[in-house]
């Protein structure tokens, strides 16, 4: 596969590029991080990443917004972007501002439940809670795990 | 326009009510919604969702029994012709899904009432209700749409109400919270990746039908792009129907949850999930591709065997009913990977027949796991000692469900694991078979010592037990004596599910 990588190839690709940098990253964000705004913020990049490989896709070359004029009449010379693309990613963002604002609702619930939204913090915390039911299951069967 | 058929699509135009049904399915769930938090009255929150969902549940058995003899409806949305307007095509394989989740939802519903006042507070009652009639839009849409970019839109749908829905378990214990934010990363980026999947394969073929797409994707069979909407598009959906490796959201989930939430999201979001996983392989990407690019046997069939084991094994080691109960969850869902792995129309016959079956099942049990809520207000095994004394008709059910998940003759469990064992006969594949025995073996331990729980081991002290209201009861029995209908009148649930496979399989000439 590597004899395509010419120059051509890897400028003429280059919103695909930006695509797998900025999608690498979000993915990197949400799973590295332990801070739960953090993971959103990573969350976030990962999805517009999404946005933008639709959207460069939608672009015909020397193509201009698909607009009709006024007097409806139309230029059969005219080449028009393909407006697909962007009124499905209108609907993706609706949706993804509607998961980000969920997970920040819900971090403000974690926070006000342990008091802090660090991910190992709160792990912590619930290990402590499985282990004092293990512990209280213990203290009356006697038994092991 | 569509791949072939049995018999020509009809098309609907018309404004007679009957012809109107694939919209009303979603439609009204969706309407119903907003309106109870318009009216804004408490005491009909319950009886307007329950109305939406049954009436539903009539929809879907209406459109059943339309398409059951292999024919298929296509509804055109807003009167736009696909391949450009969005398209609803029912089938056998979506009507009958469509029957299941709105059966599940319905009697889910029924038992909701009781149960949700001991597990959320009533000033959040009217808002749950209507997020989960907004989930039931979600799946059913899902299932029924028969394009690839409204799948995923019905598909945030529901899992946006999931997410709220679980985090109400927060009233009872707090990592509910947590359970839900870790669902909602995940599922996020599940969903993300089955957008990327899709957004390849209209690069690659320019149409968003399902029909269409199929058509075209077998003309270009070998492209890259193709190949890699195919992975992005598994994995994607594979998060949301928790297949092996991908499954780890799900036990806190489901054990955190509310209890009619685990019921109703154990019922039908996975199995949603399966479907689509189904529709995508099968129809989108036409069985020549499968076999093709060798997916079965590098990946679904391994992964399918590793859950049907590791999952059933750490079901046993659980000490909460709940986590025992979804951990088993990952392990049935096994089996339907399994009815896909086998390559067959009987292995895909298998998968579907379980996924009907193991979704009552498992809605029966964790209405039973929500029984024990009610009484005890713990689901520990500690708490739940001795408890067949105490609460006779649950734990009745409990071990009812709990043979239908080992597999008992006369219960809906055999039925689907005996058309799984046939459909690894049919291949040769002896070797499948005994594992399929030997996984059940592993149930029987896990369910034996839930059984066990209840009626061997003497009460823990300060523990008292009432039985359930009726308005609980009645659901959970129903759902229980279900599962062994189902054991029994294998007539429809088989020819349904005979039905789906051959309407999934159509479009290939390699397989019957």
């Amino acid at each position: 596969m590597f004899e395509e990588m010419t120059v051509e190839f890897i400028l003429g690709h280059l919103n695909y590029w930006f695509f797998i940098l900025l999608m690498m990253t979000g993915l990197y964000v949400v799973i590295a991080k332990g801070n739960l705004v953090k993971k959103i913020v990573g969350l976030n990049i990962f999805q517009t990443s999404v946005f933008m490989l639709y959207i460069s896709t939608g672009k015909v070359e020397g193509g201009t917004a698909p607009i009709f004029p006024m007097d409806m009449k139309i230029d059969p010379e005219m080449i028009y972007s393909n407006p697909l693309p962007h009124v499905l990613i209108l609907t993706a963002i609706v949706v993804g501002i509607a998961t980000t604002s969920l997970g920040l609702a819900l971090i403000i619930r974690i926070r006000e439940e342990y008091h802090t939204i660090e991910e190992h913090e709160i792990a912590e915390q619930e290990t402590k809670i499985s282990l004092a039911e293990l512990n209280g299951d213990q203290l009356i069967s006697g038994g092991n795990s | 326009m569509a791949s072939a058929t049995s018999s020509e699509p009809v098309h609907h135009i018309a404004l007679t009510l009957s012809d109107q049904l694939p919209a009303l399915q979603v439609l009204i769930p969706f309407v119903a919604a907003p309106l109870m938090v318009f009216i804004g009255v408490r005491s009909l929150a319950w009886p307007i969702a329950f109305l939406a969902s049954l009436a539903s549940l009539v929809i879907s058995v209406l459109l059943l029994q339309r398409v059951i003899g292999g024919s298929e409806i296509s509804y055109h949305m807003g009167g736009w012709a696909p391949p450009l307007g969005i398209e609803y095509r029912v089938d056998a394989a979506n009507a009958f899904v469509l029957l299941l989740i709105s059966a599940i939802s319905s009697v889910v519903l029924a038992y909701a009432r009781g149960s949700l006042k001991a597990e959320v507070p009533e000033k959040n009652h009217t808002l749950f209700y209507a997020l989960y009639l907004l989930c039931l839009t979600g799946l059913l849409g899902v299932v029924i749409t028969g394009d690839a970019f409204n799948v995923f839109v019905f598909l945030e749908i529901s899992s946006l109400s999931t997410y709220v829905l679980i985090a109400q378990g927060s009233y009872r214990d707090k990592r509910a919270l947590t359970a839900s934010y870790n669902y909602l990363i995940m599922g996020t980026i599940g969903a993300t990746f089955f957008v990327i999947g899709i957004g390849f394969l209209y690069m690659a073929t320019g149409t968003l039908n399902m029909a269409d797409l199929a058509e075209r994707i077998s003309e270009q069979r070998d492209s890259r792009t193709i190949r890699a909407a195919f992975a992005f598009i598994v994995v994607g959906i594979g998060l949301k129907a928790a297949i092996y490796p991908l499954h780890l959201w799900l036990p806190n989930a489901y054990t955190y949850a509310p209890s009619p939430v685990s019921a109703f999201l154990a019922g039908t979001a996975t199995k949603m999930a399966i479907y689509v996983l189904l529709r995508f392989m099968f129809t989108v990407f036409q069985p020549e591709f499968l076999a093709d690019i060798k997916i079965l046997e590098a990946v679904i069939i391994p992964f399918a065997l590793i859950a049907m084991f590791a999952a059933s094994i750490s079901a046993f080691y659980q000490r909460d009913i709940k986590r025992m109960l979804a951990h088993s969850s990952v392990a049935q869902l096994g089996y339907m990977l399994l009815g896909i792995g086998f390559f067959s129309h009987t292995g895909l016959t298998a998968t579907i027949i379980h996924l009907f079956n193991h979704g009552i099942t498992k809605a029966a049990l964790f209405m039973g796991a929500g029984c024990f809520v009610f009484a005890v207000g713990a689901t520990s095994y500690e708490k739940l000692k001795g408890l067949g004394k105490t609460m006779p008709w649950t734990s009745a059910a409990m071990v009812i469900g709990g043979m239908s998940l080992v597999g008992i003759p006369g219960t809906a469990g055999f039925v689907s694991k005996w058309v799984l064992v046939q459909a690894a006969f049919e291949n040769g594949w002896w070797g499948f078979a005994f594992l399929i025995v030997l996984s059940s073996i592993i149930a029987v331990a896990y369910v034996w010592r839930m059984i066990e729980t209840l009626y061997l081991s003497a009460p823990t002290e300060g523990v008292t037990a009432k039985e359930a209201p009726l308005s609980m009861l009645i659901p959970l029995c129903l759902m229980a004596l279900s599962t062994i209908y189902f054991g029994f009148a294998t007539d429809i649930t088989l020819s349904a599910s005979k039905a789906a496979a051959s309407g999934l399989l159509s479009g290939s000439s390699g397989l019957h």
